[in-house]
């Protein structure tokens, strides 16, 4: 084979979102030559879609402190998160909102000028006393003014975007040093090697490996099937959180607020079951505790519909005045995709896949680790991870609200400054490993040689079908122990896929051919990580095993995709300057 | 008839930062296919440009385009 052509940066970073744009902000402010690739436009990215805000201990609305965040952050992680990188976190926090601030990030205001702060479920002040307002907000578009205001910064930072770009495979030499990535070029199908000294995976969450999903279509995991076909490990990919309220068939989401503002959840029989599950809090108890209770219903014959799969939420007695004045989006999105005016039906609705807590391991410096003799956390050399890709881990079994934007600001910044420490433009490029490029280029050599062979969209279907049924809200070994054997099923069918588009220029069939290899091995490392995890925690809820077990599961799940062999290693339960918090029950 | 390479090309824009606009896009190019003429194609790459949150506030109806042009996709884009 004909060598690839290469291009030399001083770092790559793979993906355009939040964590990424902080990262090559850093970056390119030092003077370092970056190149940021992107699927998408980069004001495109999955990023724009959080909408409830960014927490940290201000204290503007009243006394806080960024050891209450803390706290609310390790109990919501039910004491999986690590606590050196949870204190990292929280003390950051205030210091990245008003870094953000200043590069003009349009925050809500209060009326003398301080940034607005919101309540928000699990912010608390002095350990679990009574409620906080920490969340930091630009209306119900923090998301999308992040990356907004972030992508302006990079432009003037003169970054590089290579936008419609893929990144296929990692290179990594001999020694296991990573020295870039293969990448794919939409407009031309070009495949070219962008060598790096650095480069940080910031794709995102892999959401859309389930059938209910809050996920965009371009989260299909690709830095994690990345990370695995290079041989590293996925830590605590058993972890992924679900909001209560998605439309069901659509997965769109109903924010929180329509139950905050009094709606409620009805099964087939018209009850209001949740005064039977959460008889104080009802309706409005933790996302865990209402999709527990809601899947219950379903599973015990009490859903509604032809197929009796999902259970109602009742607002119309709300009056329209309500609904259209502090539920403005909501009938537009009940009417659009469940065909239902709210304002007089309520809305089917199942609970819904939102957010990946695991990812590649990384320690609070966003590099990736990986256990190497008796070191559980030996550092990758030249590769980063930051973002819903990456396990720090702060989230631990369950993320605390508003930590994910807070997450992608702290990370992605601590990834960048690290780099900038390692004075890189005085070092030279590594010689590239001789097969640089051999793994990607046969990918693409199989499936442009297979006349025939099984489809992408109908294999993707089945995945996701697959880890619905077999790997949802609540799990138990019998259900878990055939998803996998399915998965390992689809596993090989991933293998003989054909797509019947051979063209050059922007081949999506190939693009989504090659997604697919990412989401399989996403899916592989969910199925595989939550059978053998015998305990519920978090947002693992086992109904063969109802109780979190300390003495036996208090580790961080690793799953290697050579065998899909599974390792595990300690959790920090140290933090870096205070007392550590001891495991305790998690109720609120 | 759109070319294979011109249909592509909005097939992958239509790949967006939220849901709702991924789902609404994709019913509206299943229904209306490669039959879609050179001119809406271009309507809709202009509506592509526009940030997801501004898009989707335009389907849902919460705000009417600046450009009346677009106003005959954007009906067909609502229905969709």
């Amino acid at each position: 084979m004909s060598a690839l052509p290469v291009r030399k940066f001083d770092a790559v970073i793979v993906g355009a979102g939040g964590s990424g744009m902080r990262a090559s902000l850093q970056l390119a402010e030092a003077g370092l030559s970056v190149a940021v690739l992107s699927k998408v436009f980069p004001t495109r990215s999955h990023t724009v879609a959080a909408q409830g805000g960014i927490g940290a201990s201000l204290g503007n609305m009243s006394e806080d402190s960024w050891l209450w965040h803390m706290y609310d952050t390790i109990k919501g992680s039910d004491w999986l998160g690590d606590q050196d990188a949870i204190e990292y976190m929280c003390k950051m926090a205030p210091q990245v909102v008003y870094e953000l601030e200043h590069f003009g990030m349009p925050f809500d205001r209060n009326p003398d000028g301080t940034i607005y702060q919101r309540p928000f479920g699990g912010h608390s002040a002095n350990f679990g006393e009574r409620p906080v307002q920490r969340a930091c907000a630009a209306a119900d578009r923090t998301g999308h003014a992040m990356v907004h205001t972030l992508y302006q910064r990079n432009v003037r930072a003169r970054t590089q975007f290579f936008v419609e770009w893929m990144a296929l495979d990692l290179i990594r030499n001999a020694d296991g040093d990573v020295q870039g990535v293969v990448a794919y070029e939409m407009e031309t199908g070009d495949v070219m090697i962008l060598q790096a000294k650095v480069t940080v995976l910031a794709t995102g969450g892999a959401g859309r490996i389930f059938a209910a999903s809050t996920n965009a279509f371009i989260n299909t995991g690709d830095g994690l099937g990345m990370a695995a076909r290079a041989g590293l490990p996925l830590e605590d990919m058993e972890f992924w959180q679900f909001h209560p309220t998605g439309v069901a068939g659509a997965g769109v989401l109903i924010t929180e607020g329509v139950r905050g503002e009094g709606g409620i959840l009805l099964n087939a029989q018209g009850e209001r079951f949740m005064e039977r599950y959460a008889p104080n809090l009802k309706d409005l108890a933790s996302r865990d505790v209402v999709s527990r209770s809601m899947d219950q219903e379903i599973k015990e014959g009490r859903g509604v519909g032809p197929h009796k799969d999902h259970v109602l939420l009742k607002l119309d007695h709300l009056g329209p005045d309500v609904i259209l004045k502090r539920l403005p989006s909501i009938r537009e999105i009940a009417l659009k995709f469940a065909n239902v005016d709210c304002i007089k039906e309520p809305i089917p609705v199942v609970p819904t896949i939102h957010y990946q807590m695991g990812g590649i391991p990384t320690n609070v410096n966003g590099q990736v680790v990986a256990p190497k003799g008796s070191d559980p956390n030996a550092v990758v050399p030249g590769l980063y991870a930051v973002g819903e890709c990456a396990c720090v881990s702060v989230h631990g079994a369950n993320r605390l609200g508003t930590n994910s934007l807070l997450d992608l600001l702290v990370f992605g910044r601590a990834a960048g400054n690290h780099i900038v420490g390692q004075n890189l433009r005085a070092q030279g490029q590594q010689a590239l490993a001789r097969d640089a490029g051999d793994a990607s280029r046969a990918r693409l050599a199989r499936l442009d040689g297979a006349s025939s062979g099984e489809s992408v969209p109908e294999v993707a279907h089945e995945i996701r079908k697959t880890m619905q049924a077999h790997c949802g809200v609540f799990r138990n070994q019998q259900l878990l122990a055939e998803g996998v054997r399915q998965v390992m099923d689809l596993d090989a069918r991933v293998a003989r896929t054909a797509i019947g588009d051979r063209s050059r220029v922007f081949n999506t069939a190939r693009v989504e051919a090659l997604e697919l290899d990412n989401l399989i091995e996403t899916a592989k490392a969910t199925i595989v990580s939550a059978e053998a995890r015998r305990e519920s925690r978090g947002a693992q809820a086992r109904s063969d095993y109802p109780n979190r077990d300390d003495a036996n599961w208090l580790k961080h799940t690793l799953w290697y995709r050579d065998g899909s062999r599974l390792d595990y290693k300690p959790v920090n339960l140290k933090p870096l300057s205070v007392e550590a918090f001891p495991p305790k029950a998690r109720t609120y | 008839m759109l070319d294979q390479e011109r249909w592509n090309r909005i097939v992958w824009r239509c790949r967006r930062g939220m849901l709702e606009n991924d789902l609404v896009l994709t019913r509206f190019l299943a229904a209306r296919g490669r039959a879609m003429t050179e001119d809406e194609v271009a309507l809709l790459d202009r509506l592509l440009d526009l940030p997801d949150s501004e898009l989707w506030d335009l389907i849902a109806g919460r705000r009417e385009p600046q450009d009346p042009a677009v106003g005959p996709l954007l009906s067909a884009l609502r229905r969709a």
